[in-house]
C-alpha cells in the first residue's frame, strides 16, 4: 500500500478523536484533502488558507536569509569598523552566515516550535483544525525581533501572544490584534531594558568593549540624539574620536547602506530593497492589499515632510530632543526602522486590518503617518510602527463600520426618493 | 428608456463540454418526478392522491399557504408513488407515464385582450404560476403581490450554460405571446436583457424594455440585471422569469396546452457528446443521459457548476432545469496539492497558480473543494468577482449571526443564493456562501415578510 492510501486509513482511524486535529494538520501538509463539494458550488477555486499563507512565507525569505547574513555582518564590523569600507565583498562570506545559523535559525525554530505547539494543543482541546495563521506568524516574529534575543525569552512571548493574541478570540481569522505584532509589543513591555538601547541589535554587542559596541546602535537610535555629543574612546593609544551621533551615523552608513539593509536592527527588517521584492510578491499575487502599503508609505511620507517643515519655519530647534528624528529627511525615514517592513507584511495582515477597500486607504494611511510620529515624539523607544499597526488594528472594524455605514446610507435613500 | 448593462466584476469559469448545437430527442421515460423542494419555500398539499390518473397540465399538489398556486403534472399517467421522507415531509411526487400523452386543454386565450387579474387566474388554473419567481427571497412568487417590474434574463453567463439563442430560435411567437400576458400583470415594465453581441429571438418583442448585456458572469445573473436597471428597495416586490418558462406560458396561450418539454443542455467533460437533447421537466436522468455519460466517479448536476443541484443518475431532471452538467469528481488526495504551482485549475489569485496566462483555456475541474473550511480570513476577493454595490463579506457574517437589520440594511433583499456563486466559488475560506445567503433569506422572509 502507498503512502497516501496509509495515511488515509489512519485519517479515518482517528476520525472524531481528539488528536484528529493534530494528525489531519500534518496529514494536509503532505496532502491537499480528498473532500469534495456539497450544497453550494460544485467546482472550487485552487486557493486554500495553506497556498496564501506560504506565499507570504516566499516573500519573507529573502528577509530571513539577508538577515542570517547581517547578523554575522553586523558582528564582524562591531569588532572591525573597518570591514564597512567594502561592504559588498564583506557581506556574503561564509562567517556571517555561520553567525546567522547559529543566532537566527534557533530563533526560527523556536518560534514556529513552541507557536505549534500551542496551537495543536488549542486544536486538540477545542477540536477544531489547527489554522494556517501561524505559519506566517511564526516567521514574522523572528524577524522583528533583536538578534540577541534570549530563546527563554521569545518562548514567554510566543506563547502569550499566540493565547491572548489570537487564541481567546478563537483562532485565525478571529483575532483583533496582529499576534507577531502582539509577541513583539510582549517583548518591547516585558523585557524594556533588554530590548532597546544599543546593546541588542547586534549579536554579542553587550560582551564587546565601549569602543566597539557603540555602533550597535540602531539607526533610529542615532538620528534620536542626532545633535548630542559622542566621544569615542580611541583604541590602541589612538586619540578620543569626538563627534555627533548625527554625524557619526552619516559616517558609517551610506544611503545605500540603509535601503539595502546593511545596518543594524531588527532581524529581517533592515533591507528596504528586499522588503520591496517581498511586497511586489504579495502584490503580484494578489495576496497583500496594494492600497494599504501604498497609503501606509504614502502617510509615512506625508507625516515626514510636515517635521521637516516644522523643522525649517524655526519651531524646533537643535536643542531639542525631537530635533533628531525631526530633522530626518522624510524619505529616509522610509528607508530606516521596520516601516517598511511593518507597512508590507504586518499591516496587510488581512484579519486585522481594514477590510473593506476604502477602509484600506484609510488604514494604511494612517499606520504611516502615526508611525512617523511615535517615531518622533518617542526618542527613546523610537520604533513606532508596531504601536501604529497595534493601534490601528483596533480602530479598523471603526474605520470599516463608517465605510460601510456610507453604503447602507446610499441604500436608504434611493428608497427615500421613491417614496417622496 | 433602455439601460446597457456592462460589468467588469466577474470572472467568467471557461469548462470543457460546451454543448454542441444539435438536438435529439431523449426517449420518454418510463416514471416522471415532480420534486416540492425544487419550490423553495412551498409547503405542498397533495391533490392527486397515489393511484390516481392525470392528464399532463393537471395539479399534483398546492402550495399550502395560497390553494391557487398549483403544481401540474407534467405528463398524463398515473400517480404511482408519493415519496415521503422525515416527519411525512413529502419529497417527490412519481407518475408513470401514458404511452400517448393526454393533455388537459385550458382553452385558447387572448392575453392583449385580458385584464391582469385573468391572466392571474388562467396562469394558476394552467399550473404555470410556479414558473413567477420573486426577488427578495428567490421564491415562487406571491399572486397577491404587484411587482414593481418584471424582469427576464435571456442571457446566460454561467459556466456552460445552454445557449438561449439557440434554445430559443424560431419560438418568437410564443415568447411574444408570454410576454404580452405577463406585462399585465405589473404597473412597470417588462425588462428583458440579451446579450450585447447575440441575435436573441428575444430582441424584437413588443411590450418589454430590452437590455444589451456584457461583462463576465455574473452579467446573465437576473440579480445583477435587477441591481444595475431598478435595484429593490425595502417593501418592493420583483418577479423574474427564465426565456424557457416563457415559452410554456406562451405555449398555453397559443394551444391552450401546458407542455413542460424544454430543450436541456448536456454539458461537461463526463458527457462523450455534450449537445442538447429535448425532455420533459421531472424526466428520469438516466433517459436524458442515455448513452452519453461516462459514469466513472461522476458528478451528474442538475442546472450548471456553480449552483445547479447534485442528483444521481436514478434521480429526477430539475423542474426548472434546461441544463445538466457531468464533471469528475475530485475525491482523491494531492500531494502537496496546497503548495505547488496549479496550471490545472483556475484561480483568480496568481499565488502559484497560473490560470491568469491563459485566460481563454479551458479547463477540466472536478470536485474537490481545494482545501479546509476556515473561517474568513482574506479581504477583498469577493469584491473582484461581486459586481452589485454590496459589502459580500460584511452581508455574508451578518446573514451568518442574524441581525435582521443588518441584514435588511446591508442589502439582503437584493440577493439571491446564486448571486453569491461566485463569491463561494473563489472563497480561500471555502465557506458555503449559497447556504449562509438561502438560509438568511429564508429567516428574513420568515421575520419580516
Amino acid at each position: 500500500m502507498s503512502v497516501k492510501d496509509n495515511l488515509h486509513n489512519l485519517k479515518e482511524k482517528y476520525k472524531g478523536t481528539k488528536m484528529a486535529p493534530a494528525f489531519n494538520a500534518i496529514h494536509t501538509f503532505l496532502y491537499l484533502p480528498n473532500e469534495v463539494t456539497h450544497g453550494g458550488t460544485h467546482i472550487k477555486a485552487a486557493d486554500d488558507l495553506k497556498r496564501t499563507m506560504n506565499i507570504v512565507i516566499v516573500a519573507l525569505i529573502p528577509c530571513l536569509i539577508f538577515g542570517m547574513f547581517n547578523a554575522g555582518y553586523q558582528h564582524y564590523a562591531a569588532i572591525d569598523g573597518s570591514l564597512r569600507t567594502d561592504v559588498l565583498a564583506n557581506f556574503f562570506t561564509f562567517d556571517n552566515l555561520w553567525i546567522g545559523i547559529i543566532k537566527v535559525l534557533p530563533l526560527v525554530i523556536v518560534s514556529y516550535g513552541v507557536g505549534l505547539l500551542v496551537e495543536f494543543i488549542f486544536a486538540v482541546i477545542k477540536g477544531h483544525e489547527v489554522e494556517e495563521g501561524y505559519l506566517v506568524t511564526g516567521m514574522l516574529v523572528p524577524l522583528i525581533v533583536p538578534v540577541d534575543t534570549p530563546l527563554w525569552m521569545l518562548s514567554v512571548a510566543v506563547v502569550f501572544g499566540v493565547i491572548i493574541g489570537k487564541e481567546v478570540f478563537g483562532g485565525t481569522g478571529m483575532n483583533i490584534l496582529n499576534p507577531a505584532l502582539t509577541i513583539r509589543a510582549f517583548l518591547f513591555f516585558a523585557y524594556p531594558t533588554w530590548m532597546s538601547g544599543d546593546k541588542v541589535w547586534v549579536y554579542d554587542a553587550v560582551n564587546m568593549s565601549e569602543a566597539d559596541a557603540i555602533s550597535g546602535e540602531t539607526m533610529l537610535g542615532y538620528y534620536a540624539k542626532a545633535s548630542q555629543d559622542l566621544t569615542i574612546k580611541g583604541t590602541n593609544g589612538a586619540a578620543d574620536l569626538v563627534t555627533t551621533y548625527g554625524d557619526r551615523a552619516n559616517e558609517l552608513y551610506s544611503t545605500f547602506d540603509k535601503f539595502m539593509g546593511f545596518i543594524p536592527g531588527s532581524v529581517g527588517e533592515t533591507s528596504t530593497f528586499l522588503i520591496l521584492i517581498g511586497a511586489a510578491i504579495l502584490i503580484f499575487t494578489k495576496i497583500a492589499s496594494w492600497r494599504i502599503i501604498l497609503s501606509a508609505f504614502v502617510g509615512a511620507a506625508v507625516m515626514g515632510l510636515i517635521f521637516n517643515q516644522v523643522v525649517a519655519a524655526d519651531i524646533i530647534t537643535e536643542s531639542s530632543k525631537f530635533y533628531g528624528l525631526m530633522s530626518t529627511v522624510w524619505w529616509e525615514h522610509l528607508t530606516i526602522g521596520g516601516l517598511a517592513f511593518g507597512a508590507v507584511f504586518m499591516a496587510t495582515d488581512p484579519v486585522t486590518g481594514s477590510q473593506t477597500n476604502k477602509g484600506k486607504w484609510i488604514y494604511g494611511f494612517l499606520i504611516g503617518f502615526i508611525s512617523i510620529m511615535i517615531r518622533v515624539f518617542n526618542p527613546a523607544y523610537p520604533e513606532g510602527v508596531f504601536l501604529a499597526i497595534l493601534l490601528m488594528n483596533v480602530f479598523a472594524p471603526t474605520i470599516d463600520h463608517y465605510v460601510v455605514q456610507g453604503n447602507i446610507k446610499k441604500r436608504l435613500n434611493r428608497t427615500k426618493v421613491k417614496t417622496a | 428608456m433602455s439601460k446597457d448593462i456592462r460589468i467588469k466584476k466577474g470572472l467568467d469559469i471557461k469548462l470543457i463540454g460546451a454543448a454542441e448545437k444539435s438536438t435529439i430527442n431523449s426517449s420518454q421515460s418510463s416514471i416522471y418526478a415532480v420534486k416540492p423542494e425544487d419550490f423553495h419555500g412551498i409547503i405542498p398539499k397533495l391533490i392527486a392522491k397515489e393511484g390516481a390518473l392525470v392528464e399532463a397540465g393537471e395539479a399534483l399538489f398546492h402550495s399550502k399557504s395560497d390553494a391557487r398556486i398549483l403544481f401540474p403534472s407534467p405528463v398524463s399517467g398515473t400517480v404511482v408513488e408519493v415519496v415521503r421522507g422525515a416527519r411525512r415531509k413529502v419529497l417527490s411526487v412519481k407518475i408513470t407515464a401514458d404511452a400517448i400523452q393526454q393533455y388537459k386543454d385550458f382553452g385558447t386565450k387572448e392575453a392583449d385582450a385580458m385584464s391582469g387579474e385573468e391572466v392571474k387566474d388562467f396562469l394558476c388554473t394552467a399550473g404555470c404560476w410556479p414558473f413567477i419567481k420573486q426577488r427578495p427571497y428567490d421564491v415562487v412568487a406571491n399572486p397577491n403581490q404587484v411587482p414593481k417590474s418584471i424582469f427576464i434574463s435571456a442571457y446566460a453567463s454561467a459556466p456552460l450554460a445552454a445557449d438561449l439563442e439557440y434554445v430559443l430560435a424560431g419560438r418568437e411567437a410564443e415568447l411574444q405571446a408570454a410576454i404580452t400576458a405577463v406585462s399585465k400583470l405589473t404597473k412597470g415594465t417588462v425588462h428583458v436583457s440579451v446579450g450585447a453581441e447575440a441575435n436573441s429571438p428575444l430582441a424584437n418583442l413588443v411590450g418589454a424594455e430590452i437590455h444589451k448585456v456584457s461583462g463576465p458572469h455574473p452579467s446573465g445573473n437576473v440579480g445583477t440585471q435587477i441591481a444595475h436597471i431598478d435595484p429593490i428597495n425595502k417593501g418592493e416586490v420583483v418577479w423574474i422569469i427564465t426565456p424557457q418558462d416563457l415559452l410554456v406560458i406562451g405555449e398555453l396561450f397559443l394551444t391552450g396546452k401546458l407542455n413542460l418539454k424544454r430543450t436541456v443542455a448536456l454539458t461537461g467533460s463526463q458527457f462523450s457528446s455534450p449537445q442538447y437533447v429535448t425532455a420533459i421537466a421531472g424526466a428520469a436522468i438516466a433517459d436524458v443521459t442515455a448513452n452519453n455519460l461516462k459514469d466513472d466517479n461522476t458528478r451528474i448536476i442538475s442546472g450548471n457548476v456553480l449552483s445547479g443541484k447534485e442528483v444521481k443518475v436514478a434521480e429526477f431532471l430539475g423542474y426548472y432545469d434546461n441544463q445538466i452538467t457531468a464533471i469528475p469528481e475530485g475525491d482523491d488526495y494531492e500531494f502537496f496539492g496546497w503548495n505547488k504551482p496549479i496550471f490545472n485549475k483556475i484561480s483568480t489569485s496568481r499565488a502559484l497558480t497560473f490560470s491568469w496566462l491563459s485566460p481563454n483555456k479551458k479547463y477540466d475541474l472536478n470536485t474537490n473543494t481545494n482545501g479546509e473550511h476556515r473561517a474568513f480570513v482574506v479581504t477583498g476577493s469577493y469584491e473582484e468577482v461581486f459586481p452589485l454595490d454590496i459589502y459580500p463579506m460584511q452581508l455574508l457574517k451578518a446573514f451568518m449571526y442574524k441581525d435582521l437589520d443588518e441584514m435588511e440594511a446591508l442589502g439582503g433583499y437584493e440577493v439571491a443564493p446564486e448571486d453569491f456563486a461566485l463569491t463561494e466559488f473563489v472563497c480561500v475560506s471555502k465557506q458555503p456562501h449559497q447556504k449562509i445567503i438561502r438560509e438568511g433569506l429564508d429567516l428574513m422572509r420568515e421575520e419580516l415578510g
